[in-house]
């Protein structure tokens, strides 16, 4: 295993010293991002099977920035970093909050947003964000997110129902259905993807919460959301960086965030 | 692989400190389904030889839906499909039936591998040696004596080999259960590679579980086979 590392890491340098040959630039005429199509208004696919959302747009803007194709992959959130390794594309663009137990595994870019976590709920139910409230009932979280990494580790030794899904709508319509008294997620994707449409309409935000603990290892709810990219590819994080710092800078940023938000999702003094 | 072991060795065997889970729960999925199943094929292979259309056009319709759909699919509708309709959510026994994730997973799997079952009974039935039965009139037996002595021991006996086929590919299908968020083994493996980005090892540790759990039913199957169908042993 060391053998091929080294042989992998040797090729590497290699390439980047001959940095006019072909291949090279080979290289970088397309990034390919994966995504967990299931988080409106971040990610999500049209009834055309088309990727469609902010995430999708940011990433078309870096891509436009740094004159590459842009392609995307469909991937379920809690196997997109094992996918990753895996090389099955070659960056996680999924409204994926950077945590110390996640960047062990990957790097993670500069803040794309920034954004609390939500409890939703019906209307009059009486659930509140305290854990009293929540004892006995269930609640629904998506596999592999914070949130549910969150919810294990601080309700549900409590007496509260924890249920996990494969994806964000299946706990949507588990909640809807009346099987979830409440359900965690993203504030924004909740407002957007749930709140805002019809069906939501009989549900609220009944609490936020964020993260104050930014050294704590044990920080499950992490700080912002960001690509991430594998560990020994700087040069792809330096662009992407470069890229995210680029179209922050020329106003791209700011126009596509209008097209889905009405305020600022950035959220530049969230944390630090 | 040492700190998956050492972190999630109860979930992946028999529970994450709050429910059932990893091992144990698979087998329970598998053990329902497959009891469900069997009490449904007999009756329904009995009924698919009968002659009358009224009787075996009912079980043939059964049989092709619930063997020509995907097992996913009939799972979604199960779970998802039949508890949005309004007249579950409102007769008070179904809700809390359709409510559990469980029990929707063992009903679709039950009625799934229940189909299988009938379909290999059925076969099995079908074969029975016309001989055997005109020996069993030549004694004066009634249908249900006939049925009973003869035809039901002899055909469970010849769709032993077809039976333990079906009964692995179940054990192979519950790792469908999480898609109704029931904690399977598979589950378990997910939790694990979510945490730790270990997925060689949190996949492969799955693996190793489900072949463990195969050999064991292969065996006993051979067992079974042996002692049930020696009589064609040379």
């Amino acid at each position: 295993m060391k053998k091929i590392l080294a042989a992998g890491a040797l090729a590497a340098v290699l390439l980047g010293l001959g940095g006019t040959l072909p291949a090279q630039a080979k290289a970088f005429t397309e990034i390919k991002f994966g995504v967990d199509a299931t988080y409106p208004p971040f990610e999500s696919l049209s009834p055309s099977g088309q990727f469609q959302g902010f995430d999708i747009d940011l990433g078309r803007a870096i891509c436009a920035y740094l004159k590459v194709k842009c392609v995307f992959v469909s991937q379920t959130f809690d196997s997109i970093i094992p996918a990753l390794q895996a090389r099955k594309f070659d960056a996680i663009l999924s409204s994926m909050s950077k945590t110390p137990a996640r960047a062990k595994a990957i790097d993670f870019s500069s803040q794309m947003y920034d954004e609390p976590t939500s409890l939703i709920a019906k209307k009059g139910s009486g659930i509140t964000g305290s854990v009293d409230s929540l004892k006995g009932k269930t609640v629904g979280v998506e596999a592999g997110t914070i949130q549910e990494t969150y919810a294990n580790t601080y309700w549900k030794p409590k007496g509260v129902h924890v249920v996990s899904y494969p994806g964000q709508d299946q706990v949507y319509s588990d909640l809807l259905a009346g099987r979830l008294d409440a359900s965690l997620q993203d504030s924004v994707e909740a407002d957007y993807g749930f709140l805002q449409t019809p069906k939501g309409k009989d549900y609220a935000e009944v609490a936020t919460i964020k993260s104050d603990r930014h050294d704590d290892p044990k920080d499950v709810l992490g700080s912002y959301v960001a690509i991430g990219v594998r560990k020994n590819e700087p040069e792809l994080l330096a662009k992407i960086d470069k890229a995210i710092a680029g179209i922050r800078a020329d106003g791209t940023y700011k126009k596509i965030e209008a097209k889905y938000f009405n305020f600022d999702v950035y959220n530049d003094q969230a944390n630090h | 692989m040492i700190g998956i072991i050492h972190d999630y060795w109860r979930a992946y065997l028999y529970t994450d400190g709050y429910t059932m889970t990893g091992v144990a729960m698979t087998l329970w999925l598998l053990t329902a389904a497959l009891v469900i199943g069997f009490c449904i094929a007999l009756p329904l292979a009995i009924a698919r030889n009968s002659r009358n259309p009224i009787v075996w056009v009912p079980v043939w319709i059964f049989v092709f839906v619930f063997t020509g759909t995907p097992l996913y699919a009939q799972l979604l509708i199960i779970y998802t499909g039949v508890y949005s309709l309004s007249i579950v959510q409102h007769t008070h026994f179904l809700n809390e039936f359709f409510r559990q994730g469980i029990d929707c997973t063992i009903l679709a799997f039950g009625l799934n591998t229940g189909a299988y079952t009938t379909a290999i009974f059925a076969g099995a039935i079908r074969d029975t040696a016309f001989g055997e039965v005109e020996a069993a009139r030549s004694l004066g037996m009634s249908n249900v004596t006939l049925y009973r002595r003869v035809i039901i021991p002899a055909a469970l006996r010849r769709a032993l080999p077809a039976y333990s086929n079906e009964v692995i590919l179940m054990l192979h299908s519950t790792t469908l259960a999480f898609t109704a968020t029931v904690p399977d083994i598979l589950k378990i493996a997910n939790d694990a590679n979510a945490a730790t980005y270990e997925s060689f090892s949190a996949f492969g540790l799955a693996a190793i579980l489900y072949l463990c759990i195969s050999f064991t039913l292969i065996f006993l199957f051979r067992r079974a086979e042996r002692h049930f169908l020696a009589f064609l042993r040379p």
